[in-house]
């Protein structure tokens, strides 16, 4: 059953030091509020899955709150590279950082098997590459009915989720609308998830009859985050903010000034910070 | 003639590569730049999809990421990424998939995982997305890069996708029905896979360009087919409109600040 709190209380009561954690986003909707709650609270010996590690995967990075890394593809989209992901593969700061490296479409099927209680996922793929040379969880199965090789991957099944989204209703029935990404899967696969939203509403309002939406009972807490996807977007209510992305490259690339920028922006602020950044796209709805 | 750049006549060549039937899976950067380009001139009736989900999208400014709005709302839908990579990538509904890379062999196997060992990179990448699956899965490859001795290697560090593996029936052996990379658009010539050996060999060459400078900047002994054509340069209204979709996406980054 949904449970409407606060940010940090949902935080606290959900990811635990050294859980595997999913905080998913396909460049929409990507939880920068709650990534930087999880810094502030300190979380460490993180699992972290991701298909597209971005800005917020860089920042747990950086700030040593991360073991190992699931993922497909870690980049700044359009940017560049992430330098504080680069650096711990690189050269091992904060800390010698695990990774287990996949495709796209192998991560895609490990949420999908993973929400429909499988233990791993089936599919044509990794064929001739050297990623199963380096990933031994990369494996092939036959096809019992025409002898076909798949490959195979284990199912996805994080402790927790934590998504973004656009509104919930005060039961905590959760309404997803644009680009989906992975995040309903990931919330069905997890034991456990954290759901920031845009606003909490009486009514999810008019939608589509097939709308994306994660009812209540299958949600754990439901937190109210105004702007809490941005630099991300929110479908609906404020647009990508490309410039930050393009700015992060230079915050990012040495220790010191991304370090300077953490304490400034994430230590010292709260999840309050982020309705400031998207205040004049809901002035202007309003 | 207007001038150019070589990144123009490289977009170009690539948007030209297209067709108005063609059901293409795009990649952000270069591949966008010259899908959209395509859309615009010669191939209004394209279907252009995002591995975000966006099916059938039109932007009218090119995405700097591959989940932006602007291609959810002007899509015709949007599906699950699972759903994109499940029932339209290895459903067999792409036809033309296009890819790019830090590096690449003469067989136009493709690397965007490390430069330098695996295990200890000189350069960690951001690794292969979408790739390995775009590369078997869609009916055939186009690749867009710029060559340089550095990106145009006689050996890959890791081996992300396939183009033609070894050679010869070295991609077919592996079980891989689809045709693979048919064409390599770079900035100073257009290469295509010699029809025995599948070596990646100079069909075209861009205006002004000569087999010494492409010699220079490729890994690998360049092979040349038995006619090779000079690649047509860029018309005035392919400028007009790559410079203009350019243009408003600029606009667009510096409004949305």
């Amino acid at each position: 059953m949904a449970r409407i709190s606060s940010l940090a209380e949902a935080i606290i009561s959900t990811v635990r030091d050294g859980d595997t954690v999913a905080m998913e986003g396909f460049t929409h909707l990507i939880p920068h509020a709650a990534a930087h709650e999880i810094i502030r609270q300190r979380r460490k010996n993180l699992t972290l899955i991701r298909m597209t590690p971005d800005l917020i995967y860089d920042q747990l990075i950086g700030m040593g709150c991360v073991d190992k890394l699931i993922f497909s593809w870690g980049g700044n989209p359009g940017v560049g590279s992430l330098h504080r992901f680069r650096d711990a593969v690189e050269n091992g700061w904060p800390h010698k950082l695990a990774i287990e490296e996949h495709s796209h479409a192998a991560m895609a099927n490990a949420y999908e098997a993973g929400a429909a209680g499988l233990p791993c996922a089936v599919f044509r793929g990794y064929i001739g590459g050297d990623l199963p040379k380096v990933n031994s969880k990369i494996k092939y199965i036959a096809c019992p009915f025409t002898g076909e090789q798949l490959a195979a991957v284990p199912a996805h099944r994080p402790d927790v989720a934590v998504i973004h989204a656009q509104r919930a209703d005060k039961a905590g029935n959760v309404l997803i609308e644009g680009v989906l990404g992975v995040q309903k899967e990931a919330v069905l696969a997890s034991k456990r998830s954290v759901v920031t939203v845009e606003e909490i509403v009486d009514d999810l309002g008019p939608r589509s009859l097939n709308a994306c939406v994660l009812p209540h009972w299958t949600v754990g807490h439901v937190a109210e985050v105004p702007g809490g996807a941005f630099p991300s977007y929110v479908q609906g209510y404020y647009p990508r903010n490309n410039a930050y992305y393009k700015q992060w490259d230079a915050i990012a690339r040495e220790r010191d000034t991304f370090l300077k920028w953490m304490d400034e922006n994430v230590l010292k602020k709260g999840p309050e910070a982020f309705a400031e950044h998207v205040r004049k796209f809901r002035d202007a709805a309003e | 003639m207007a001038d150019y750049k070589p990144n123009e006549m490289m977009t170009i060549a690539a948007a030209r590569a297209l067709k108005n039937d063609d059901v293409c899976f795009v990649g952000i950067g270069m591949p966008s730049a010259a899908a959209n380009l395509a859309r615009l001139t010669h191939a209004p009736g394209i279907t252009l999809i995002y591995e975000s989900g966006t099916l059938a999208t039109k932007p009218n400014i090119l995405p700097l990421s591959i989940g932006d709005g602007e291609l959810c709302e002007t899509a015709i839908t949007t599906v699950s990424v699972p759903e994109m990579f499940r029932y339209w990538l290895q459903g067999g509904r792409i036809k033309v998939g296009f890819l790019g890379g830090a590096q690449i062999d003469k067989y136009a196997n493709l690397n965007t995982t490390v430069v330098g060992a695996y295990d200890k990179p000189k350069v960690r990448l951001p690794g292969g997305g979408g790739a390995p699956e775009i590369a078997t899965s869609c009916g055939e490859i186009f690749i867009i890069m710029a060559q340089g001795k550095r990106s145009f290697v006689d050996k890959l560090d890791f081996v992300t996708s396939i183009g033609h593996v070894t050679g010869g029936n070295s991609r077919s052996e592996l079980g891989v029905k689809t045709k693979g990379p048919t064409k390599l658009i770079t900035d100073l010539a257009l290469f295509a896979p010699d029809p025995e050996t599948k070596v990646m060999t100079v069909v075209s060459i861009h205006q002004g360009v000569t087999r010494a400078q492409i010699e220079e900047n490729t890994g690998w002994p360049v092979k040349y087919a038995a006619k090779v054509d000079e690649t047509a340069p860029p018309t005035a209204r392919e400028l007009e409109v790559l410079r203009d979709l350019q243009a408003r996406t600029a606009r667009a980054t510096a409004e949305a600040a």
